[in-house]
């Protein structure tokens, strides 16, 4: 059964703004979506992994490595004999990583069998190594481990996995774009998981009728005829996967104007981020939804409609400010744009 | 109701069978029993011959679950041998989940993505789940797992007499107007009944779809996939129009034989039709949810472990010995894995073996590790001038007790009060006896009770405990005469309404709580104990002694 397209997810504007634009520029840092459940948080994340161009990888690396990429840095291609690198067609990788995942099944670790069976100390990718150039899904992410997030959240900053246990001692591309789902009722991500995270999005379960009989009629449609339905979304599915791929050609050539840098510095003194992430991650997000809306350069307006879900999340919690962080952030746009 | 019910389930094992995927599966609460047997009897009679049908073992492991290397091949060939998981050995039919209120949340998480996706590493998993919940009073299934099934099943109120009833009157599908429009009257009821995951009317249309088999959805199908998939999902009763809600459940629901053909044959207006669903629909809500509604709030879905902070299962901890098992399912340990496999090695060499040491699967040994979990009880107190400084006193004693005691087994002990503006912590978590004196003796009292104040600042101390992998206590000893607000100021109306609210806060956390009431005129802590699911005592005139009598006896 084909996958449910990207085009169809009714409403859900922000969540799908926000997962375009890490798919366009991965180095944002990953995005975390909060909400309720049955809001269509796995769709989308699997619909848009579907949407994009199959990537070339080289034949059996575990990790996925694009065949121009240096070999050095990972371990199989670096063992390939000369610049022997034959490539082959693979769909973009989306991972889940389930709650309850051992350290080792995500690091990877010691092939057992092998160590055992043939006494060579070998090492068995894990969860991290399947991700590379693709999307690691953590449902319930605030109910994960602790030490599993910091892990998670080093490893995508850097994109690399540095394994050291167990007389193992290697390194191995990790890039993916790290995308995080919970419902926050049932427990909170730590302060400083959740400044990590590049972007964040709220997503509640539409309230109005006619939205929520579009989803369930879309979704009914899907069911009764799937391939027929994504045909006749074929050509919307090309339009989006057509501006992620320009928009990634473009984005390295857009210019960010000193007076957007000046409005992002003056939003999170407004607001108080602690740190200067705020600050680049708003520019970097603004950039990336420049480049896909095919503007010349970064924009205030660009910056008024990323900046709820770059920042929302860092902002110092306030007992005795009852309203939500994107009120106040709404707030703040309206007197740094005034 | 019970005699409602029963065709229900029927109709539902029918519908399940037909396609185990397409629903997801079913819910079904009952303690294990004839009747619990009798359903499952008639769900598998109805499959068709040959679908897979399977159980789930308790504590499975992933290789097992999702597929893997087989471990006793793969060391007995000397290359890898792979194997397919249950889940997709399972492909096509239905896995039955015994004790699924107990299920782990990981394995959940991995049922949900396998459900989702329809796959298993990369193998086809398209199958369902019968999830068995045993669960007494609160203790539900994951919520992550019970919002992807369409049915859910309450049979605990079935006695076997009920189950004669004559096998699934097939929903007379033929019969009923058509809907203008099903979907829409679907989405409009699970908004009228406060459901809010979109995949409540999602499996609706699905099971109104399959009732109508492909024909046009007609009033029948519709409200059959109501009552079978909405009702048990509703959060609220949709606004009464006539009858107050606590007789909705009186009028007799409309019996097979005329309600359906009275439908039939009355070609009503749309807002007729789906005020009829909607009287079906209120006549299977589940009565327990009336209850519910009546004590204030649906009963929120606790999750029970794997909650941030909580320690992997014998994951980590002290060694202490170890045991024959499978590496993946916990630390290998290689000195004992070498020690079981020396005795046979003459023998297996014998049988040709050329390897320097053969390893077997039935050498391999990994380590038991013993996790202690220790308790912090975090003592929240009221020192206000309402509860008296004679009140204070004798927490503190009680605290001293607690405290030795605590030292002799290592559980620790916080201390948060509050009085005139907020909450102060006195008393970090600690096990040390003198620091805990020297906090207590300089605590002064007085002032007015910013009880919400005091239940946030003891949930803070607790969420930190809890993230430190200790298991937190709060141990709230008050009046429950809250007269200043989370702002500082006064106001009793405003300071009641925030301690409720912050005892919601606390009860979502999931923290277990204890809470005394030191008033000495009646129960004024009472509604705070419920807000924060708390166990309650009165205790007006309790000394110190008494005080940590109850608290020890209570936790």
């Amino acid at each position: 059964m084909p996958t449910f397209p990207f085009s169809a997810i009714v409403a859900q504007d922000e969540m799908r703004q926000a997962l375009l634009i890490a798919a366009v520029d991965p180095s944002i840092g990953g995005v975390l979506v909060f909400g309720d459940r049955g809001t269509g948080k796995s769709t989308a994340i699997r619909a848009l992994a579907a949407l994009l161009p199959p990537m070339r990888a080289v034949v059996g690396c575990p990790y996925n490595c694009d065949p121009d990429s240096p070999a050095e840095s990972c371990p199989h291609c670096a063992s390939l004999p000369g610049a022997r690198r034959k490539s082959e067609k693979k769909p973009v990788p989306v991972v889940d990583l389930p709650l309850g995942a051992t350290e080792d099944r995500v690091v990877g670790t010691l092939d057992l069998e092998r160590a055992l069976g043939a006494g060579v100390k070998a090492f068995e990718p894990g969860l991290l190594a399947r991700a590379n150039r693709g999307f690691l899904y953590i449902d319930e992410v605030n109910l994960l481990e602790d030490h599993l997030v910091d892990l998670l959240l080093d490893v995508a900053a850097s994109g690399v996995n540095t394994v050291e246990r167990e007389g193992l001692s290697l390194r191995h591309p990790a890039k993916f774009v790290l995308v995080g789902s919970g419902n926050p009722e049932e427990g909170e991500l730590r302060p400083q998981l959740l400044d990590r995270f590049g972007l964040a999005c709220e997503v509640a379960t539409p309230q109005d009728i006619a939205t929520r009989i579009a989803v369930v009629r879309a979704r009914d449609a899907y069911e009764r005829d799937p391939e027929g339905f994504c045909a006749a979304r074929a050509g919307d599915e090309t339009t989006i996967r057509k501006r992620i791929l320009l928009a990634r050609e473009r984005l390295p050539h857009l210019n960010v104007p000193d007076s957007a840098l000046e409005r992002a510095a003056q939003l999170c003194l407004a607001l108080g981020t602690d740190g200067l992430r705020g600050e680049l991650t708003l520019m970097r997000t603004a950039r990336a939804l420049a480049a896909l809306d095919g503007a010349e350069a970064v924009t205030d307006d660009h910056i008024r409609r990323v900046a709820p879900a770059a920042l929302r999340h860092r902002l110092r919690r306030n007992p005795l400010d009852e309203s939500g962080s994107t009120a106040r952030v709404e707030r703040a746009l309206a007197d740094v744009f005034s | 109701m019970p005699q409602r019910i029963w065709p229900d389930a029927l109709l539902a094992a029918h519908l399940l069978a037909t396609d185990p995927h397409g629903f997801g599966g079913a819910v079904v609460r009952a303690g294990p029993g004839p009747v619990r047997e009798r359903w499952l009897d008639g769900l598998r009679a109805a499959l068709a011959p040959g679908t897979p049908w399977r159980r789930l073992p308790p504590g499975i492991g992933d290789d097992s679950l999702l597929g893997g290397l087989d471990l006793a091949a793969t060391l007995a060939a000397g290359r890898s041998v792979a194997r397919a998981g249950l889940l997709a050995e399972t492909d096509g039919g239905l896995i039955v989940v015994p004790m699924a209120e107990r299920l782990p949340p990981g394995i959940a998480a991995r049922l949900a993505g396998a459900l989702d996706t329809g796959t298993a590493s990369e193998r086809r998993a398209r199958f369902g789940l019968v999830l068995l919940d045993e669960g007494e009073g609160d203790e539900t299934v994951a919520e992550a797992l019970a919002d992807r099934v369409a049915f859910r099943i309450d049979l605990s109120g079935v006695g076997i007499a009920h189950c004669d009833a004559p096998a699934v009157a097939a929903v007379n599908t033929e019969v009923g107007t058509p809907e203008a429009d099903p979907l829409g009257t679907l989405c409009r009821l699970a908004e009228a009944l406060g459901i809010a995951s979109l995949r409540g009317p999602i499996l609706a249309a699905r099971v109104a779809r399959a009732l109508a088999a492909d024909g046009p959805i007609g009033t029948d199908a519709i409200t059959a996939a109501a009552r079978l998939v909405l009702a048990s999902r509703a959060t609220r009763l949709p606004a009464p129009e006539e009858a107050p809600p606590e007789e909705t459940e009186a009028p007799p629901p409309p019996s097979e034989e005329d309600g359906p053909t009275d439908q039939a044959t009355d070609p009503a207006p749309a807002d007729a039709a789906e005020d009829r669903v909607l009287a079906a629909v209120r006549a299977a809500i589940p009565a327990n949810l009336l209850d519910q509604l009546l004590a204030g709030g649906v009963r929120l879905s606790t999750a029970k472990a794997g909650r941030v902070g909580q320690p992997a299962a014998a994951r980590t901890g002290r060694p202490i010995g170890s045991r024959r098992g499978d590496p993946r399912r916990g630390r290998l340990d290689p000195l004992a894995t070498l020690r079981a496999a020396a005795p046979w090695q003459a023998l297996r060499r014998a049988e040709g073996e050329t390897r320097p040491i053969v390893v077997r699967r039935d050498d391999l040994r990994i380590r038991i590790l013993r996790q202690r979990t220790e308790t912090t009880t975090v003592f929240c107190v009221d020192a206000s001038g309402s509860a008296a400084l004679e009140r204070l006193a004798e927490a503190k004693g009680a605290v001293e007790l607690l405290l030795a005691e605590a030292y002799v087994r290592r559980d620790r002990v916080a201390l948060v009060a509050f009085r005139g503006a907020g909450a102060e912590l006195v008393l970090p978590p600690t096990r040390s006896l003198i620091r805990a004196k020297r906090g207590l003796s300089g605590l002064p009292g007085g002032g007015g009770t910013p009880l919400a104040a005091g239940i946030d600042a003891a949930l803070t101390v607790a969420l930190g405990v809890r993230r430190g992998g200790s298991r937190p206590v709060i141990v709230l000893l008050t009046d429950g005469r809250a007269n200043v607000a989370r702002s500082g100021e006064g106001g009793r109306a405003r300071a009641g309404q925030e301690a409720l609210q912050a005892a919601r806060a606390l009860r979502t956390a999931g923290v277990p709580a204890l809470v005394i009431d030191t008033g000495a005129r009646g129960e004024g802590a009472r509604s705070v104990a419920d807000a924060m699911a708390a166990r309650y005592l009165v205790l007006p005139r309790a000394d110190a002694g008494l005080l940590s009598a109850a608290v020890r006896a209570a936790l």
